[in-house]
């Protein structure tokens, strides 16, 4: 192939200012898009309402299309299953025998920790459901682990708060347009959640990797003695996750940080139910009202 | 099994204008590479379950692709706004895209310039060289160093290079569609 001749706009004043004023517009693009990448970087909310309204026309296309998909795979789920009911049923009546003495001792113990809890009088705050939606779609193409949510302001959703799936959290809302929000992932880089060990109860963080799993740290200098197996639910802390919502399950032993695999996987993302934050930021203090008249009080502070 | 000449008259009879067709308007032949590029960047709206951020950059690709084989049918200054569209739909930072396609269109530029005739091999490493500087640099701008996604990065970017002919492919039989 010849290399364009382009560049060479040969004796035409206008051909020449033409290409002139291209490459002007094009270097002043770039330092547009510098601007703007600085504008993002510092202040990442900066354009969320312009995401946001571009997402409201996605959002409808993604479902579509994903309503497609999932009748069409109803198909081959549907075939496969004829196959394997038998040792499916058999396996499933062994579990419940195996479990059903868990159950009365979990009846139990559920019973007494009521029982114990009026007797304190603890006042619990529960997530409130604010609305159960689907995910439509993540950004596949982007370092960035971020989820698309059909449903946004109008439905009652609001920033900051927890979503998760039926297996387990799936992550926080960002920001929200009229009909969809912004959900950023468990596994993105800069998701951190407080949890704890269901083994123990300790404290930890769970820090999104970027790869699909997590790393779970801890929040002391101790020794925080992962072991594979450990699985890790939110803990409130913070007020924003609600607490005893199943997040990951430890891989492998570690000592101060141990890598984790989140329980609501992103390729199985469907339904997800938004909770009101646990507990919502309290409201902006009201400005101190200037005091009317400085009086003798501050001289009579002097005087001591 | 069909011989290229066969496929080759098969192909043209499929694909490019036959003999009496008019050519497209001048404003929608012009219009046209936008529309690819664009709906390249919307191929992130599918419904993708992604747990790994594998999928190309289909915007770009497409981008690269015109650059490559029409020269003329992209100015130095669209990259600019079809990256813009694209940093909108694809979930990167806003600007990064804007900022990185237009200095690859750049790097293109250059090295276009100081090539002679090149055939198609050169033009995919050409395309390479640009697809892991925007991937790269996206990531750089997204994600903070310390985060785990460097490995996926450099399978996205093999990915994307090997999708490459691909883009090339169909722009060309777009192009086919279009040109005069």
């Amino acid at each position: 192939m010849a290399p364009s001749k382009d560049r060479r706009p040969g004796f035409s004043r206008r051909a020449q200012y033409s290409l002139f004023l291209a490459y002007i517009l094009g270097i002043a693009g770039a330092v547009m898009g510098a601007v703007l990448l600085a504008l993002s970087t510092f202040q990442p909310a900066a354009f969320a309402m312009l995401r946001a309204g571009v997402a409201e026309l996605t959002a409808p296309v993604s479902g579509a299309v994903a309503t497609g998909v999932r009748w069409l795979s109803v198909v081959p789920d549907t075939i496969g299953s004829y196959f394997f009911v038998h040792d499916e049923n058999a396996r499933l009546r062994a579990q419940v025998e195996r479990s059903s003495r868990a159950l009365v001792i979990g009846r139990e113990a559920q019973l007494e920790n009521a029982r114990l809890r009026r007797l304190l009088a603890l006042r619990d705050r529960t997530g409130e459901v604010v609305v159960a939606a689907r995910i439509v779609s993540t950004t596949a193409s982007s370092t960035r682990r971020y989820g698309l949510l059909n449903a946004g302001s109008w439905q009652g959703v609001a920033d900051g708060q927890p979503v998760s799936g039926p297996e387990g959290l799936i992550g926080r809302v960002l920001y929200t347009g009229p009909n969809t929000a912004r959900v950023l992932l468990l596994t993105d880089a800069e998701s951190v959640v407080p949890v704890y060990r269901l083994r123990d109860g300790r404290p930890a963080l769970a820090a999104g990797r970027g790869d699909g799993l997590i790393d779970v740290r801890t929040i002391d200098t101790a020794d925080g003695d992962f072991r594979p197996g450990d699985v890790f639910v939110t803990s409130g802390t913070g007020g924003i996750f609600v607490p005893g919502v199943p997040v990951a399950r430890v891989l492998h032993k570690g000592t101060d940080s141990a890598p984790a695999r989140p329980f609501a996987r992103p390729s199985a993302l469907d339904m997800a139910i938004v909770h009101r934050a646990f507990m919502p930021p309290p409201p902006p203090a009201p400005a101190p009202a200037p005091s009317p008249t400085p009086t003798k009080k501050p001289a009579a502070d002097a005087d001591q | 099994m069909t011989l290229p000449s066969q496929r080759f008259s098969a192909s043209r009879l499929s694909s490019a204008r036959r003999p009496f067709d008019e050519p497209l308007t001048p404003g929608s032949a012009r219009l046209l590479p936008w529309t690819t590029v664009m709906a390249g960047s919307l191929v992130t709206i599918l419904p993708w379950g992604a747990t790994l951020a594998l999928l190309p950059p289909f915007g770009l690709l497409m981008m690269l692709a015109w650059r490559l084989l029409a020269p003329l049918s992209l100015r130095v200054w669209a990259p600019a706004l079809l990256g813009l569209f694209d940093d909108l739909v694809s979930g990167q930072p806003l600007g990064s895209a804007m900022l990185l396609w237009t200095l690859s269109f750049f790097l293109v530029e250059a090295m276009d310039a100081r090539s002679g005739v090149r055939d198609f091999a050169q033009n995919w490493a050409i395309a390479a060289v640009s697809i892991a500087f925007c991937l790269a640099g996206g990531r750089l701008v997204a994600t903070r160093l310390g985060a785990h996604v460097d490995s996926v990065l450099l399978l996205q970017i093999v990915i994307s290079i090997l999708l490459f002919p691909l883009a090339a492919r169909l722009v060309a039989w777009i192009d086919l569609k279009r040109a005069p």
